[in-house]
């Protein structure tokens, strides 16, 4: 398993999608821990019901359909598929609400989901997903990117109300694809993901959705500083090394 | 999302060795720049498959190294090769024309095992070879300037046997310079290769260039860059040493150039394109509004009113 996580960081990430399933062929007992490990590139579906758009994950799949956080049902249609309790289905309702707005605000356009779920310690666990996609076809305002996407995943496993405080575990992983295609400089694509874990004891006194908001809000902000640091900066001193911008005295072309 | 495995009934189907193999391959020949060693460790651990992973071995390896250009050292120490398709004579036997050397290659070693003087047949003519030495003369001389780790060579291919003008022949530049890091979780790569076409009737030189610039950063995730770029430029058919200062004139240019687009690139990605995917802050200035919940009413209206949130 541990070379199968090897392999997920040296492979070219556009190719991160037949890596996995290359896995999963290979290593079909490790299924349930490639799915849940192995991040990809989100996928959306159309909630026929409402006519709006849900994100896919391992969190709100059932064998091989979805459950739609807008109106609750599986797509295609499950007969027996798990539903979050009715007091969690509420908070899974307004955090889907309020993250669209936070959405709208950060990303001006995407799309976002919220999936809560019990788990077996009396806490629940909640995955926050955002897709957006920033190319000039789609909501990129200013038509630079030929391709341009970025995926963030968050889940946050909340522990039990103790002394009015729960314990917060957050473990965030931002997808980012970025290409630029022209005739002057050709294709250069940029391609990755980073994650990273935050962990917190927060009061609940003004929810818990206030709490995981603010976790989220802070670690996106964290996570855009490192990917400008990393993308552009650690890949951009690559190149610099390997070729030094030329301090050279310019040599003159002779007449040809 | 694929999920192969649950197709099936309750026991997930055996791949067969064909299939395991074409997979093995595929990793071996996907790997970054400088990785393939680590990239071989990971699969034959995940493939628990010691023969099917010899037989994949045995086909990626030539390819990765052909396509990354890996270059090697001689035995003898008197030079290296690089092994590429226009220095390849067969699958395991590579020509350095500096040196007029053959050298034999084990490529899942990736080392050099011996080395033995190239025949005449292997090698140009008297006639091409006074071009291809000039140009690789000059383009050593800039590969060492421009290049810290950089190796070059010069090949010739078409028209290699033509005694005399009248004819065109061919050359292939290629250049290499990589670094690799894996302590600090940072590895790269720059590939040129120059195609050089010297047209007898028209007596000019044609040139076609490609360069890939690789890297990738594996600290806290998988982050890899993928620049690719074409160009052409012609001159004038003069004497070698002519020849030889315009056509690497014409590479320092180009490749000079392409760098500066580069980093133009690098300058510009932040501000303009990385704004299209998430802003630093909303348009207010402030942090998003969590704890109020009056607000949260009073946005969700005025979503609900501007239809946002589709």
């Amino acid at each position: 398993m541990e070379a199968a996580m090897g392999l997920m960081r040296r492979i070219p990430p556009k190719h991160s999608e037949t890596a996995l399933s290359a896995l999963l062929s290979l290593l079909p007992h490790h299924s349930s821990d490639l799915l849940s490990q192995v991040d990809q590139p989100l996928q959306v579906l159309c909630d026929v019901d409402c006519g709006k758009e849900f994100i896919l994950c391992e969190y709100n799949r059932d064998a091989d359909s979805y459950r739609s956080p807008w109106s609750n049902k599986y797509h295609p249609p499950l007969e027996d598929g798990p539903h979050p309790s009715p007091e969690l289905r509420k908070l899974e309702i307004e955090a889907n609400e309020v993250f669209a707005v936070y959405r709208e605000q950060y990303y001006e356009g995407g799309i976002s989901s919220v999936y809560l779920w019990e788990d077996e310690n009396e806490g629940f666990v909640a995955c926050f997903l955002i897709k957006k996609d920033g190319s000039k076809t789609a909501h990129g305002k200013r038509g630079y990117l030929q391709e341009g996407a970025w995926d963030a995943i968050h889940v946050i496993e909340v522990g039990p109300e103790e002394e009015g405080k729960a314990h917060y575990c957050l473990t965030s992983t931002v997808m980012l694809s970025l290409t630029t295609n022209d005739e002057s400089s050709g294709t250069f694509n940029l391609s990755g993901s980073i994650r990273r874990q935050m962990n917190m004891d927060l009061s609940v006194a003004e929810g818990h959705l206030c709490n995981m908001g603010k976790m989220i809000e802070e670690m996106e902000g964290k996570l855009r500083n490192s990917l400008d640091q990393v993308y552009f900066g650690k890949t951009k001193e690559m190149v610099c090394t390997l070729r030094p911008p030329a301090e050279l005295v310019q040599m003159r072309l002779p007449d040809s | 999302m694929s999920d192969d495995d649950e197709e099936t009934s309750t026991e997930p189907e055996e791949l067969s060795h064909k299939q395991k193999l074409e997979i093995a391959k595929w990793f071996l020949i996907n790997s970054p720049p400088g990785e393939i060693q680590y990239v071989a460790k990971d699969v034959k651990a995940v493939l628990k498959d010691e023969n099917v992973y010899e037989a994949a071995a045995a086909e990626a390896f030539p390819l990765y190294n052909k396509s990354h250009m890996i270059c090697l050292q001689l035995p003898d120490r008197s030079g290296d090769v690089m092994v590429t398709s226009f220095s390849e004579i067969t699958e395991d036997e590579y020509l350095d024309p500096r040196t007029a050397q053959v050298a034999v290659v084990n490529h899942v070693k990736q080392a050099c095992t011996e080395v033995r003087p190239a025949s005449d047949e292997e090698l140009p003519s008297a006639y091409v070879e006074e071009y291809r030495c000039a140009v690789d003369a000059e383009i050593s001389k800039y590969v060492g300037e421009a290049y810290p780790k950089g190796v070059c060579s010069v090949y010739s291919t078409k028209g290699k046997h033509v005694e005399e003008p009248g004819s065109n022949f061919e050359l292939v530049v290629v250049i290499l310079a990589s670094r690799h890091s894996p302590q600090n979780f940072c590895n790269g790569s720059w590939r040129s290769i120059w195609n050089v076409v010297f047209e007898d009737e028209l007596q000019i030189v044609e040139l076609r260039g490609r360069m890939e610039v690789g890297a990738h950063y594996f600290e806290e995730g998988n982050v890899q860059l993928d620049a690719k770029h074409e160009c052409k430029d012609s001159t004038a058919f003069q004497s070698p040493d002519d020849c030889a200062a315009s056509v690497v004139n014409i590479i320092r240019h180009h490749e000079t150039e392409y760098l500066n687009s580069l980093q133009t690139s690098y300058l510009n990605l932040p501000d303009t394109t990385f704004k299209d995917l998430r802003r630093k802050l909303p348009v207010t200035r402030t942090l998003f509004p969590w704890h109020n919940t009056m607000q949260f009413s009073l946005t969700r209206d005025i979503s609900k009113e501007l239809g946002i949130g589709k």
